[in-house]
């Protein structure tokens, strides 16, 4: 349990924040984070700079308001004027009010020119936002791979202690490398999501049917935490972004390795399959990509999300099963996952799904293997 | 004598049909502004239960009271109730009772319409809310219901909601059209447009943004409707649709909308602030204009709401500029209301406080939307409670703060008995606390990154979020203080004089009739020089 000191502590410089900056750490708890690129820090000035002409002015408006209040005030014997108009008093504090919105409004553009290009960039990444997680698709390399949020339901549900990154961890981080220009094309892929590192001062929205631009230069390695933005339904705060800045040669070295890995991954549709082996696998990608939706136990959230236990199509409909998971279904929540998963992967969750709770007793207990997927998606090719 | 007066002497009386009939078939200007402030009431009451359903689910990480889905109920329905059933609702309540008070007429011009406009709020709101009890759940997209999350991606009872939207706004639109047929008709001789109270002002100008916005939601709606329905695509990006349409002719309306839920309180702490500081207000004419150029900018600002969106720079710097040009009309009332109090002779009863903390807390959310309308700054404001803590800076001590000034300064004159001082005092008191307990830290946790809507946090948000919650619930409770206030006064108060507070008849035709007032207020018309 927090003791109350630290509260108060830490309310009382959340108050001081009035007072100079540099009395906060960069990660400060109670304001803007000054961030770790050029454009964070000019929006952090920016940020500062508006914020202390508006203290300013609160400061002369409030405290002529409050001076009247204690100086004219009736018990004190004050007498009322008559005075209900002057002009020249009205025109100076429109034109004072005017010139300072255009002090504000200069440095404002300076600042939104400079964070405002959509030149390419040394690497392009594609951001798509997913129900609910995001996906990285390097533009110039091969490499493809979603982002999940790693965090346990039994933190989420107070059943285990809550680790450090609560709610902000990822089973697979986004990896950059730094003093490079990294251009984020960023689309949504259901609904509109937003990508958020405030570190980088980047926020845009993942709007389905278009590809907005945002762009960064990271000069410092580090992990960047960040934030799911636009409500996007149930999982809304629970799809964190995190971005790992590295330097070059461990990204190059990232790269090669990643690529490797989806080399592998190809050749594992040859392999030969038990129904153990793909049940197994199968329980991984469905806690991955399943569970918040269909749960643990299969039962799902009726009637949004129905039920997989006892399901006719879980059970024996083998052919539907695979064109659902591969085409989602259309005004339904349930989305295509051909995207999304391996034919390995997308194989043994079916057959995790087809084997487990109830359903592997009372279904047709037929497994699935990859090459079923390749087969489904050269069909569908065609 | 007027021929008003002489058909209710055949009549044989003057006051109002016993019963529920009375409620039910009433088209008295008072009895339909009474029925709406209950409304409101209630409605505020249930709103605030679920704002506490909120506040007790974050007030500390991980997920303990309700599941993401309800909380998302609970965040939408919040927000539309609060705008929709309590904020408007009141505007609509005091402007029945007080226009044709202040103007010096007898009633509305549209009785019968005005009894319909009232009636169909229930309706709306018994839809919106059974939804909440239905299989599917209810609204659960925000308020702003931001397709394609509320059409492709809904719950069933969308259609409901989509209903009760078009409700509200159908009662919306009669009961403008009826104001502005009031105050443009009805007004005693001899006062010209420059001679109307600044509350009837307000209003008239309310009621024109409220028909030119509310058949703007309508269409939206409708749209949506289609989309879900019959096989149109005019969100969908699918089917060649924008989503960004959307929110573009969403916010077309929505923030006209918001002026609509300010506009009338200006006016009435613009009443409050003469009548205790003892002096006119300074500026009248200003102020008129003020609120003039506050409406006309209020339609070339929406896209302020949508900075991240994905827009051109052009189109970015447009929506900055015309946005930070809404601080000049605004900075100019603020500016007015100081002038006034400045060489005045202040008391400080009730109303006068809530006045007081309504310019001054009304002005840090002007501050924060200055801030927010920066654009390079927005990108780390926006969706963060950052924006959560300056709208509800300028709807809770502002609009609420406006209206609960406009009850206490008003109830003596509707019921003829004074409030409980000290309880009012009290009542001030513990809500100015607890409204800044609640949302100035919100300030700090968003600016430190937590994003709104959110059902469960990251670690380092958890000590200002359990501040915010503490405050949220002694608010809360707080208001059942103000019930206990209003039927104490009605039942058991101190007689108020016709008057009611020191030489108000300078202040306003409503002064200068009985406390109670009479049911057909001025069956004279009244001379105004």
């Amino acid at each position: 349990m927090k003791s109350i000191s630290r509260v108060t502590r830490k309310f009382i410089y959340a108050l001081l924040f009035l007072a100079p900056t540099s009395v906060f750490s960069e990660a400060s708890d109670y304001n803007m984070p000054v961030g770790v690129t050029e454009v964070s820090k000019e929006i952090f000035d920016l940020h500062m700079l508006i914020m202390w002409i508006c203290v300013w002015i609160g400061v002369v408006v409030f405290g002529i308001m409050f001076y009247s209040l204690f100086k004219y005030r009736k018990s004190a014997g004050a007498k009322a004027s008559k005075i209900d108009d002057h002009f020249w008093l009205e025109i100076t504090w429109t034109v004072a009010a005017t010139l300072i919105l255009v002090g504000m409004a200069i440095p404002s553009t300076t600042v939104m020119i400079n964070a405002y290009d959509d030149r390419e960039g040394d690497i392009n990444i594609m951001v798509t936002g997913y129900q609910w997680k995001w996906q990285y698709k390097y533009l110039e390399d091969d490499i493809s791979f979603f982002s999940n949020l790693a965090t346990s339901q039994e933190q989420i549900d107070n059943d285990i202690p809550k680790g450090e990154f609560y709610l902000s961890e990822v089973d697979e981080p986004l990896v950059i490398p730094i003093n490079k220009r990294i251009r984020f094309l960023i689309t949504g892929n259901d609904v509109i999501h937003s990508w958020w590192v405030p570190d980088f001062a980047v926020k845009q929205d993942a709007v389905p049917g278009f590809i907005n631009t945002a762009w960064t230069n990271v000069p410092k390695p580090g992990i960047y935490r960040g934030a799911c933005t636009e409500l996007c339904g149930i999982k809304h705060a629970f799809m964190p972004v995190v971005v790992r800045a590295v330097e070059q040669e461990e990204y190059d070295a990232w790269v090669v390795e990643k690529i490797a890995l989806a080399e592998a991954e190809k050749l594992l549709n040859e392999k030969v399959w038990t129904k153990a082996e793909l049940v197994e696998r199968g329980e991984g990608v469905y806690l991955k990509n399943c569970v918040a939706c269909h749960q643990t136990n299969g039962q799902g959230l009726p009637p949004v999300f129905p039920a997989l236990v006892g399901s006719e199509i879980v059970m024996r409909d083998k052919t539907r099963n695979i064109e659902i998971l591969m085409e989602g279904v259309r005004g339904a929540a349930m989305q295509s996952f051909a995207n999304q998963l391996s034919e390995v992967d997308m194989a043994s969750v079916i057959t995790y799904t087809r084997q487990s709770w109830s359903n592997g007793k009372n279904g047709d207990g037929e497994i699935i293997i990859p090459q079923e997927i390749v087969d489904y998606k050269n069909k569908v090719d065609l | 004598m007027s021929t008003i007066v002489e058909t209710h002497d055949d009549h044989g009386h003057h006051g109002p049909a016993k019963g529920l009939t009375r409620w039910l078939y009433t088209t008295n200007h008072k009895d339909i502004g009474t029925l709406y402030l209950w409304f409101s009431f209630l409605m505020l009451f249930i709103g605030g239960a679920m704002a506490m359903v909120i506040r007790a689910e974050l007030f500390e990480p991980g997920l303990q009271i309700v599941q993401p889905e309800f909380f998302n109920q609970m965040t939408t329905n919040h927000g539309l109730i609060m705008v929709f059933g309590v904020i408007m609702p009141a505007f609509v309540g005091l402007a029945n009772w007080m226009i044709p008070m202040q103007i010096g007429a007898p009633d509305m011009a549209l009785p019968r319409l005005n009894n319909l406009s009232f009636w169909l709020l229930p309706m709306a709101f018994g839809i919106l809310i059974s939804t909440l009890f239905m299989p599917a759940g209810g609204p659960n997209f925000g308020w702003t219901f931001y397709a394609p999350l509320s059409t492709t991606y809904a719950p069933d009872t969308v259609t409901f909601f989509i209903f009760s939207v078009h409700v509200m706004g159908a009662s919306s639109i009669l009961g403008s059209i009826n104001i502005i047929t009031t105050i443009l008709n009805m007004r005693a001789p001899g006062m010209t447009l420059m001679k109307m109270p600044l509350f009837v002002w307000s209003w008239l100008i309310t009621a024109y943004l409220l028909i030119a916005v509310m058949p703007v939601l309508a269409g939206t709606v409708t749209m949506m409707l289609m989309d879900i329905h019959f096989g149109t695509s005019f969100f969908d990006a699918a089917g060649g649709g924008d989503p960004v349409l959307f929110q573009h002719i969403f916010w077309f309306f929505g923030h006209p909308e918001v002026y609509i839920m300010i506009l009338p309180a200006f006016g009435i702490v613009s009443h409050i602030i003469e009548t205790f500081s003892r002096k006119p207000i300074f500026g009248y004419s200003s102020m008129v204009y003020a609120l003039t150029s506050i409406a006309v900018l209020s339609f070339v600002v929406w896209a302020h709401h949508m900075f991240t969106v994905g827009m051109p720079l052009a189109g970015e710097l447009f929506f900055m500029y015309s946005t930070m040009l809404i601080a000049i009309p605004t900075g100019v009332k603020v500016f007015n209301w100081v002038a006034t109090m400045f060489r005045g002779s202040i008391s400080f009863e009730t109303p006068m406080l809530f006045a007081i903390a309504f310019v001054s807390l009304f002005t840090i959310g002007g501050f924060s939307g200055l801030m927010l309308a920066i654009v390079p700054a927005d990108f780390q404001y926006h969706d963060t409670y950052f924006v959560v803590a300056h709208f509800h800076y300028v709807l809770v001590p502002g609009s609420l703060f406006g209206i609960i000034a406009g009850v206490y300064y008003w109830l003596p004159k509707w019921t003829g008995n004074m409030y409980d001082e000290t309880l009012g005092k009290l009542h001030f008191w513990l809500s100015f606390f607890s409204v800044n307990l609640t949302f100035f830290p919100m300030h700090f946790v968003g600016l430190a990154g937590m994003p709104r809507r959110y059902p469960d946090y990251a670690l380092q948000f958890a000590d200002f979020n359990a501040i915010v919650s503490v405050g949220a619930f002694i608010f809360g409770f707080t208001q059942l203080l103000l019930l206990f206030i209003v039927i104490k006064s009605i039942r058991t108060g101190k007689k108020a004089s016709d008057e009611v507070w020191e030489d108000t008849k300078d202040w306003g035709l409503e002064w200068t009739l009985d406390s109670p007032p009479p049911y057909h207020s001025f069956t004279v018309q009244p001379e105004v020089k």
